[in-house]
């Protein structure tokens, strides 16, 4: 009966669980079938789960239990992040899913010692650096998010080197022990090894760059995973790990390409290091209030609003959806134009608009709302910055030179919601701020945005 | 090159094509909700974690695998939960064109 459970029942559900995971992601695809993605998914996780107990490798259930009512009693939490924390529930996710991983391999490598071919000795090693680098990568990542950690890269020079040869004996002490696993003394050093390195690899990295870290560190856990399923020999294992791994490497691409930056560059760049250098001229710009932004809106037949991180970091998103309600009531055409690196990780700002319950039919991606500025009669920037810097465009020298930006600049009229002066995160002054079509409405996001919904409701309804 | 490493190889390379195939048709839109989910699931590393949490094999085997257990859960109810807490967010205009429903809407 258990070889019948464990050899027929057991790899059957894995193999239902599989299906039910690609066919998760393939609900994915559209907002309407997404739910259905979600239940496919959970049922797949359900079977997998339960059939493992039924294993007869486990006679202990005590620990298990323990550990599974204690991940409940985190999780439950964490799940109920509101959206604008959900870039450092992310990152802490990661930390966990690659923490397993790096514990499961070194459990692996100890148990088995000093018997294992180099066709699991392989995989177990790099299981294990991927895990511990991003086990530390992840939290100092949900640090920077969470603003528990300083949001600056650090930088020093020589960094590179002194990275690259870190990561570099990690791997060559993993080689070391797949010609001779049997030198156990190695094992911590590449744990060691592997956790200094996801700390070095992050620190450098700055809050806009979050988006393809994210992205990088949930393509390393997947990747762990996969690892881990060579070294158990579970195809289920391996095919979720390989599907983690592609979803965060596609993501990897699509925010490098928003920012026209490589792989190497995102890493090894240290970009937004010069920060703000100082030689900016004091410019003047023309500022408005809330009441005139009322007047200026509701003149206006077309709006386009651009959001950035600021509106999350403000928590606007509820102010900027009840005016946007106000401008479609009096037949006011809203948009809401979305850069791919806007907000801390992919989609970060579509979930918080959502959240506050702007219909995603109003939200557009960069390539569908780009060709519409110039018919549009106001653009209202929200805490967005580099993404609308028309220098991504005209200024060869410009850091962020060559990044697809939202055109807001080619828009009739342009009002910008924004704190102060300050440059945005690439530390370059935006020229956009000095256009004569452009003014400036200062202050707190949440605010300021209530207050000109406040005006604009005052308003007479246009005839 | 064993058979095994073999087949398993197999299996990740197509698995990763299928992935690249079913994610790059995935919109921006739901991007953040692609990224929590894939954590989910991912999180099936549990099933490694729970023989070795309950083979009582050795007791660094056990609380490794317990250790390893209590992550990939928390990713499990946490991924799940806010992948589909996220995914009831994102809803359509009741009626686009219609003026009055927005305003319901904006005052309900």
């Amino acid at each position: 009966m258990t070889d019948f459970v464990n050899d027929t029942v057991i790899p059957i559900a894995y193999l239902f669980a599989a299906v039910c995971f690609v066919l998760a992601l393939k609900w994915l695809c559209h907002p309407s079938t997404a739910r259905r993605g979600v239940r496919i998914g959970e049922i797949g996780m359900g079977v997998a789960v339960v059939s493992t107990m039924f294993k007869f490798e486990i006679v202990e259930y005590q620990w298990i239990l323990v550990a599974l009512v204690l991940g409940a009693a985190l999780g439950v939490p964490l799940g109920l992040v509101p959206t604008t924390a959900v870039p450092q529930r992310t990152a802490l996710s990661h930390a966990f899913g690659a923490l397993a991983a790096g514990l499961v391999g070194t459990a692996e490598y100890y148990l088995s010692k000093p018997h294992i071919d180099a066709s699991t000795m392989i995989p177990l090693g790099l299981e294990v650096v991927l895990g511990f680098l991003t086990f530390t990568g992840s939290l100092v990542a949900a640090g920077k998010l969470q603003g528990i950690v300083r949001d600056r890269p650090w930088i020093y020079k020589g960094q590179n080197i002194v990275n690259l040869a870190v990561l570099g004996s990690a791997l060559v002490m993993v080689g070391f022990l797949v010609d001779d696993p049997s030198r156990a003394y190695l094992f911590p050093l590449i744990i060691g090894m592997s956790l200094v390195f996801g700390v070095m690899l992050v620190i450098r990295i700055g809050g806009a760059d979050m988006p393809t870290v994210i992205s990088l560190l949930n393509g390393y856990a997947g990747l762990a995973a996969a690892m881990m399923g060579f070294v158990l020999n579970n195809y289920l294992l391996i095919i979720a790990g390989a599907l983690d791994g592609s979803s965060g490497v596609v993501l990897s691409i699509i925010m490098c390409r928003a920012m026209n930056r490589s792989f190497t560059n995102v890493l090894f760049g240290g970009f937004g290091a010069q920060e703000a250098v100082g030689s900016i001229e004091e410019r003047p710009v023309r500022s408005v209030d809330p009441e005139e932004t009322a007047i200026l809106l509701d003149m206006a037949r077309s709006v386009v609003i651009v959001p950035g991180y600021g509106l999350a970091a403000a928590q606007a998103q509820h102010k900027v959806r009840e005016l946007a309600d106000l401008l479609l009531s009096r037949g006011v055409d809203v948009k809401f134009a979305i850069h791919p690196v806007a907000g801390r990780m992919p989609g970060h700002m579509n979930v918080v608009l959502a959240e506050a319950n702007v219909p995603y039919d109003l939200l557009y991606d960069l390539e569908s709302v780009n060709g519409e500025f110039p018919q549009t009669d106001m653009v209202l920037v929200v805490g967005a910055n580099d993404v609308v810097n028309p220098a991504a465009r005209t200024d060869e020298h410009s850091p962020i030179y060559g990044m697809p930006i939202l055109d807001a600049d080619k828009a009739q009229s342009v009002i910008v919601v924004k704190r102060s002066m300050r440059s945005g995160f690439a530390g370059v002054d935006n020229e956009l701020f000095y256009l004569d079509k452009t003014q400036m409405l200062f202050g707190d996001a949440k605010k300021v945005i209530g207050e000109v919904a406040d005006e604009l409701s005052k308003m007479p309804a246009r005839a | 090159m064993t058979n095994k490493l073999e087949v398993a190889l197999y299996i990740f390379v197509i698995a990763s094509f299928l992935g690249f195939t079913v994610i790059t048709k995935i919109p921006g839109l739901l991007h953040t909700p692609l990224m929590s989910l894939t954590n989910a699931l991912s999180a099936i590393a549990i099933v490694g974690s729970l023989i070795l949490a309950g083979d009582g094999e050795t007791t660094m085997a056990t609380i490794l695998g317990s250790v390893a257990v209590f992550a990939s859960f928390t990713n499990i109810v946490s991924g799940f939960m806010l992948t589909d807490r996220m995914v009831r967010m994102f809803k359509r205009r009741e009626a686009p064109s219609d003026a009055a429903a927005v305003q319901k809407g904006a005052t309900s």
